[in-house]
């Protein structure tokens, strides 16, 4: 609750600050102030759930769980403000605005963490989206960028209208738009849900970018200016996978409901997985490279949705922190770097000792590799998986996908360490040292005692 | 406690050591390694004296999952733990003179790999267990690809994705496995009872793991790649200790865990292990590079090994752990062999050697000994294990017993031509200018023998120290 409010009224002041404050780079440093009172604000959210959960207006429902995933959305984007906030300058002219609509995107993920009611999660949905679309075209001189803005506006609407499509037919099927209530699945399964959860389903698919609704996402993610994918590829798409999950897990889950989608997302998570690790096997360059990464590990987020249990929902959480946090990281040295290929990381490892070795503590995350937080979180939500039963098959395939990965992810280890070449790198600060020293450090020690996260909830 | 120094000490050392300039690393490293081994030797003194409760640590580390750190010694581990103490200094003292480029990275990556090690050998908990096995394989994946040969960079990708991709099927099991126990600690994991049906296919996801990692045939086409390219102390580690994990972990989380499983399935392992052995023999005969010569030969050793543990008898697996340890002490003595060799000369190949027994003597005795402890003869520490390996594979089938046998006949057969391509013959211009041993060297390699000659003549520490540990084996027959 706090967190939306904050979030929101912040995205607004930074819009006022762009008029007064005439120093781009100076603007960053209110944006940190708001991320870090943001945070604060949201923890403070946790006396109302001494109690259990507490729910508004059958609105938003503010629960431990909401809690402290805004708390990693916060403070993952808290490490990208700091990562990657001077960055926002070469982008274009305003820089305030970008801020903002950040803040803003902020304010839909909190509202898709806690929504209780359908029509919050279509607001929480639309205001995480539009952002976007602006956001990937803010490089407006450049075509690919205004390309990726067209496109994944296109197909961004074309998915919402779907949504609405599906939360109409449940409405239709079960009388309400609260999601506890809907209550569907006890009774005689009626055409109306079925088509409804199918839709809903698919258009949720497309915003996670899940396989066979993926193909904005390469584009998209490659045609926008870099230091947005950076966002966009992290922190939005683990907002709404916590949309995803939040629904099929508390509105679709009553009686034998379950059993009507588990397979067909099931399948998406097969698909998700064997293309997004195949095709980014493929890629010579970085960024479009970690597109397709976060393709498949978009797949390996999907295992929460299909498995209904107390493991998955820790799982998603520990995911999307782990992910998040490290994608960003690699995606930061990504800005400092002229080349984007692979080529443009040789021997790195000898002209930018510390740059090298963080990426690579990343890069082993993302693999998911034992101390780094990308194993608990891979841990945990094929654990889920198996926990619930059947999915044996998916849980063997996803750990080959895991293992076709470190190809790719390894081939950049490789390129900054054992191949010779003099890579050009943009000036280090000393604050940026710190802020990816911080990353790492948060990277490891949720990989050796991931309590730290897990108890809270 | 002193298990866990055991790990915290190479751990603690090898970060330190990466921090360090100049010669502080090399001079750090071998004072933690010597360090390690004297706890190794402490925890063997208490062992003996308190018995092996008196060396498990318990703390929390992850409840929800119900996962503890929990590590301990029984006489297999303890006795692995002392192998990987006295292999490290070992290597260091040999390469003490030798400078090798960013040395901090190199030392401490080799630190890394043995608080890995240490770790694998001394988990009592699944997860543990796992994180330190990944653990171990890291740094050793950096330091081929770093210090290795010309083609080292795809050799040891290949071993890292293979062995990456056993540990990954092993994870799916152990997953499996502790949604029945809902705890990762190995005695709450051995006391359970899976259905036959389940047994069957999960040994698979294990052991694929293991077979990966010792390699068995048809599991080795990293192997003989990865020795020869990297750079020979990895070797060492790799050949002498890393794979003993295989073994281990078969002995330690397979048999007693899936023992329906692991007897369904025996026949089966145990034909591949002596194809192993026939198959790695026979291009060990035909092998002109030496690092490719020994690199085959541990494949049949490990191949013998592997049989001899689904023998499923007291024999065979007292034999396989007194070969464990001895098997790694010979392996690391021959590669600090042609470590020198290598160093001296820069040759791989057979033929482009003899005649170094008349202008090195001292390193020619060594070979010698070494070589012939290797294919086990009597009086040396490789007589031992071997015996009662056989014993017991013969107990088991005697038809298997005797095509395994043909190994022993085999490794006489590649081992004696290598020592006579080695040392004897008309020296060359180049072998002509070997020297002899250096102080270091000499220390490692008369260590090495003395350790090969006491345990053949008298191997009864040993014996005594891996006694307790088949006591689960009743359960597997």
């Amino acid at each position: 609750m706090n967190a939306l409010i904050s979030s929101a009224l912040f995205g607004v002041f930074l819009m006022f600050v762009g008029l007064f404050v005439k120093n781009k780079q100076s603007i960053k440093y209110f944006a940190i102030a708001g991320a870090i009172i943001a945070f604060a604000a949201n923890l403070l959210d946790l006396r109302l759930t001494e109690t259990g959960s507490t729910t508004l207006y059958n609105m938003i429902e503010v629960s431990r769980f909401s809690v402290l995933f805004n708390a990693v959305a916060i403070g993952a984007t808290l490490v990208y403000f700091i990562l990657c906030g001077s960055s926002f300058a070469k982008v274009g002219e305003h820089v305030a605005d970008y801020f903002a609509l950040i803040f803003f995107i902020l304010a839909g993920i909190t509202l898709a963490s806690s929504f209780s009611n359908l029509l919050i999660l279509f607001l929480a949905i639309e205001i995480i989206s539009i952002p976007q679309y602006i956001l990937a075209g803010a490089d407006k001189r450049n075509q690919k960028s205004n390309e990726a803005a067209l496109k994944y506006f296109l197909m961004g609407s074309f998915s919402t209208g779907i949504l609405l499509m599906g939360i109409a037919l449940i409405y239709g099927a079960s009388g309400t738009f609260n999601i506890t209530e809907i209550g569907l699945g006890t009774g005689e399964l009626h055409p109306l849900t079925l088509c409804g959860i199918l839709m809903m389903a698919f258009a949720l698919s497309f915003k996670v970018s899940a396989a066979p609704f993926h193909f904005w996402t390469p584009d998209v993610y490659d045609g926008s200016p870099t230091v947005f994918t950076a966002f966009m590829a992290t922190v939005v798409k683990a907002g709404s996978f916590i949309a995803f999950a939040r629904l099929f897990h508390n509105a679709f889950s009553t009686g034998a409901l379950s059993q009507h989608w588990i397979l067909i997302i099931a399948i998406i998570t097969a698909l998700t997985l064997l293309i997004g690790n195949i095709t980014a096997v493929f890629q010579q360059s970085v960024k479009r490279m970690l597109a397709y990464s976060s393709i498949a590990q978009a797949g390996f987020m999907l295992f929460a949705i299909i498995a209904l249990n107390a493991t998955a929902t820790q799982g998603i959480i520990l995911y999307a922190a782990a992910y998040s946090v490290a994608s960003i990281g690699i995606f930061a040295v990504l800005l400092k770097l002229e080349d984007y290929t692979l080529d443009g990381f040789n021997g790195l490892a000898k002209s930018e000792p510390l740059l090298a070795f963080v990426t690579t503590v990343f890069l082993l995350s993302l693999a998911g590799i034992p101390l780094t937080a990308g194993f608990f979180a891979k841990y945990f939500v094929l654990a889920a998986a198996v926990q619930q039963g059947g999915l044996l098959w998916l849980v063997i395939l996803a750990v080959l996908c895991a293992a076709i990965s470190v190809y790719y992810y390894f081939r950049v280890i490789m390129a900054m360490y054992f191949k010779p070449g003099t890579p050009q790198v943009a000036a280090v600060s000393t604050g940026f040292k710190a802020g990816l020293i911080f990353a790492v450090i948060i990277v490891v020690v949720l990989g050796v005692y991931p309590n730290i996260l897990l108890n809270w909830l | 406690m002193l298990t866990v120094l055991l790990i915290l000490i190479p751990l603690v050392a090898g970060l330190i050591a990466f921090g360090l300039k100049g010669a502080g690393a090399r001079v750090l490293s071998l004072i933690a390694s010597i360090a390690t081994l004297a706890v190794g030797i402490g925890a063997w003194l208490q062992f003996r004296s308190q018995g092996a409760e008196s060396l498990q640590f318990t703390a929390e580390w992850i409840p929800q999952l119900g996962s503890q750190f929990n590590v301990g010694l029984d006489g297999m581990g303890l006795m692995l733990c002392l192998l990987t103490a006295i292999s490290f200094p070992l290597i260091f003292i040999t390469i003490y003179t030798r400078q090798y480029e960013q040395q901090n990275s190199f030392y401490g990556l080799m630190l890394l790999s043995q608080a890995g090690l240490m770790g694998v050998f001394t988990a009592y908990d699944a997860l543990l267990f796992y994180v330190f096995w990944e653990l171990a394989l890291i740094p050793v994946y950096f330091l081929c690809s770093m210090w290795g040969g010309e083609k080292r960079i795809a050799v040891t990708f290949k071993f890292f994705v293979y062995t990456f991709l056993g540990s990954l099927l092993m994870l799916v099991g152990l997953i499996y496995i502790y949604n029945q126990t809902h705890s990762f600690s190995w005695s709450v994991f051995t006391s359970l009872t899976l259905p036959q049906g389940e047994q069957s296919w999960l040994f698979w996801l294990f052991f694929v793991a293991f077979a990966i990692k010792m390699p068995v045939f048809p599991f080795h086409t990293w192997q003989p790649d990865t020795y020869e390219q990297s750079p020979t102390p990895v070797t060492m580690v790799l050949s002498g200790i890393m794979v003993k994990m295989g073994l281990f972990g078969v002995v330690r989380w397979l048999l007693p865990v899936l023992p329906q499983g692991a007897y369904m399935w025996s026949e089966v392992v145990m034909v591949l292990s002596i194809i192993g052995i026939i198959y790695a023999s026979c291009i060990a005969m035909l092998q002109q590079d030496i690092k490719k010569l020994i690199a085959y030969s541990s494949i049949a050793h490990i191949g013998l090994m592997a049989a001899s543990i689904f023998a499923n008898n007291e024999e065979s697996l007292q034999g396989l752990q007194v070969q464990m340890f001895n098997h790694g002490i010979n392996i690391i003595g021959l590669w600090i062999i042609v470590e020198i060799i290598q160093q001296r000369l820069n040759i791989k190949n057979l033929n482009e050697m003899g005649g170094i027994a008349t202008y090195a003597p001292r390193l020619a005795t060594f070979l010698v000994i070494i070589s012939l402890a290797n294919i086990a003869l009597p009086l040396t520490n490789g007589f031992i294990g071997e015996f009662l390996m056989f014993a017991g594979l013969f107990e088991y089938n005697v038809w298997f017993a005797a095509i395994a046998g043909l190994g022993i006949i085999l490794s006489a057969v590649y081992t004696l031509n290598m020592i006579q391509k080695v040392i004897f013959g008309e020296a060359n211009s180049l072998t002509s200018t070997i020297t002899d041993l250096k102080t270091g060297e000499t220390i490692s390699l008369s260590i090495i023998v003395a350790i090969i000659l006491v345990l053949g003549v008298y191997p009864k520490p040993l014996l005594e120290l891996v006694s307790q540990t088949t006591a689960w084996l009743d359960k597997v027959i």
